[in-house]
């Protein structure tokens, strides 16, 4: 069974095939392909500088590709191809929502508002283009009153429907990070990106922020794709972990296949192997070896 | 007390206008961080397109007074609005993501480019307008009556009006909504599915038709219009931009007020010729006192 059409039995909701970004002569992500599952949590792991984020990038449209194709396959809605969209259609049409590793909240909106602000389109759409939003119709309240009790929905679920009112920029940190988790969720995508989302949090939260995960999962049935440092984060709760290193793929598979590839524990602890060092390098410390030795 | 009185009328009369004209200047610094020092010509332009629809309107024989007034002013808000987006469009967009400087020179060349262009098409010289609104009450009589004309009233009110509708886009439609989330953070802005391009558009239109209203009611009230009036004016609302902290749209308003006021007591009280002066020196003790204007929230750093 190939692992990579059908990681855990699901059908893929994102087909990333043959990435590569390059900027100039700098290889940032290299002919990575790997796929996302509906209902699964696919993580992303890497050492720094992995190209971890460049994946996001790409697939949220910061990025255009150099190489490679991404496809969505939205199930209600068919394919896309994110790598021709224009960023802001990516989550307009195609919805997929993302994160950001620092928190980037509108700090001067209240948390209600960097909420309702997730369902632009389609308050857009039922106000006629505010045209007929100003005039109060009905359509529009309506429209504006079902965003609105999906928002408080959503407070209710990160724990910051008694903040309500306050502005975004005044929240602590933890509060700061599920309240961006949250608006992405507004926007009702079918993948979730999150950039390190367990990022600066302490150990409760941390938890705290696994359990929503999981629930984001199992209740409202999207795939998650998940870039996190935090291992603790990483195999207790990720279906599927693919790794990075320096922009290629070294790895795939389920948490316990991870733990324990030798490439990752390499990749991770920094090992270096001789026969990956160039060879003047490789015969250099071949031969102080050799006089240690006889010494 | 009454020369007073009549001052305050007359100079609450010129902030509204100055406010409405400072409106455009700090939504569009609000939301892409760069002064639009074409705007003074958007209004210039919307004097002119009232103009010509006075005047085609007295062609048309249309000489019921308010339904004359609401065409002019529609007419003048969506073609003024239409220009707006153009400028916006032809000048700033493909500017967007070079240094702020190349925009602002392209504004200024935009600026420099509506002047002539208006000048070759409607000539240079002062094109007069007969009173359309005359009259007004008497609020007091004396050796000097104190007058409170309806074109005035007009001015105040459309002002008073037009503020209460674009302070509700601003905060409670969509629109507004993402207007607010553009100014604070436009990557981010997109991957919640707002068109940014879309969104900066419609600020330019927004500001394009207050300035058409502003440019009406100079029309009405002075009568007498040049392709040059926008000069100054756009120089005059800026300041009042700034004063009342720019980015705040209560602040433009509060700002043209005092511009307004300062002006017109100014020239009452001292000397007609330094009334500029006046304006542009209560500029430069408001930026020394208070540098974020009157109502403009300092930006804090956040360490």
């Amino acid at each position: 069974m190939n692992p990579r059409s059908e990681p855990l039995g699901g059908a893929p909701l994102l087909q990333v095939e043959h990435l590569t970004m390059r900027f100039g002569g700098l290889v940032a992500i290299g002919d990575v392909s790997f796929e996302a599952t509906d209902r699964k949590i696919t993580a992303i792991i890497g050492p720094n500088g992995a190209g971890k984020t460049t994946v996001f990038n790409c697939l949220t449209g910061f990025y255009k590709p150099t190489e490679g194709r991404l496809t969505l396959n939205h199930p209600h809605k068919g394919p896309f191809l994110l790598e021709r969209m224009e960023g802001f259609t990516i989550p307009q049409k195609a919805d997929v929502a993302r994160t950001f590793q620092n928190v980037r909240l509108f700090p001067a909106m209240s948390v209600l508002e960097n909420l309702i602000i997730a369902q632009h389109n389609v308050l857009m759409r039922a106000s006629g283009y505010t045209l007929w939003g100003l005039l109060g119709l009905k359509r529009f309240r309506q429209a504006e009153a079902g965003s609105v009790d999906l928002c408080r929905y959503w407070l209710d679920r990160v724990g910051l429907l008694d903040r309500a009112d306050d502005d975004a920029g005044n929240l602590a940190y933890g509060d700061q990070r599920r309240l961006e988790i949250a608006r992405a969720m507004c926007i009702r995508p079918v993948l979730l990106c999150l950039d390190e989302p367990a990022a600066g949090l302490n150990p409760r939260e941390s938890a705290e922020l696994n359990q929503l995960l999981l629930a984001i999962r199992d209740e409202h049935k999207i795939g998650i794709l998940l870039i996190e440092h935090d291992m603790s984060v990483v195999m207790g709760i990720s279906d599927y972990i693919v790794v990075l290193d320096y922009g290629r793929k070294i790895a795939e598979g389920v948490p316990e296949a991870i733990r324990n590839d030798p490439t990752v524990i390499k990749a991770y602890l920094g090992e270096a192997e001789e026969d990956e060092l160039p060879p003047e390098v490789a015969a250099d410390l071949a031969r102080e070896r050799a006089s240690q030795a006889e010494g | 007390m009454d020369y007073f009185l009549q001052q305050l009328i007359n100079g609450l009369t010129l902030g509204a206008i100055y406010g409405l004209i400072a409106i455009g200047y700090t939504m569009v610094y609000g939301i892409i961080g760069m002064i639009n020092f074409a705007h003074g010509e958007i209004y210039m332009i919307g004097a002119f397109i009232s103009l010509i629809a006075f005047l085609v309107l007295g062609i048309l024989g249309i000489t019921w007074l308010p339904l004359a007034l609401l065409i002019v002013l529609l007419a003048a808000m969506v073609f003024t609005a239409f220009y707006g987006w153009t400028l916006e469009r032809l000048a700033y967009r493909p500017l967007r993501g070079s240094p702020r400087l190349a925009a602002l020179i392209s504004a200024i060349g935009m600026s420099i480019f509506l002047q002539n262009y208006v000048q070759l098409l409607q000539g240079a010289r002062v094109k007069p307008l007969q009173p359309v609104i005359p009259g007004g009450i008497v609020l007091m009589e004396g050796t000097i009556s104190v007058r409170f004309n309806y074109i005035q009233m007009m001015i105040i009110a459309a002002t008073i009006v037009l503020m209460a509708i674009f302070s509700l886009i601003i905060a409670k439609t969509a629109m507004g909504r993402a207007q607010r989330a553009c100014q604070q953070d436009q990557t981010m802005s997109a991957l919640v599915g707002i068109n940014v391009d879309r969104t900066i558009s419609m600020t330019f239109v927004m500001g394009a038709a207050l300035a058409a209203v502003a440019g009406m009611m100079v029309t009405l009230y002075y009568g007498v219009i040049d392709f040059f009036i926008g000069f100054l004016a756009g120089i005059k609302a800026f300041t009042a931009a700034v004063v009342g902290g720019i980015g705040s749209l209560p602040g433009a308003m509060l700002g043209g007020l005092l511009i307004g006021l300062i002006e017109v007591f100014w020239s009452a009280y001292f000397t007609i010729e330094y009334k500029d002066v006046a304006a542009f020196s209560i500029l430069i003790l408001v930026l020394v006192f208070r540098p974020t204007g009157l109502m403009g929230k300092p930006e804090i750093e956040k360490v």
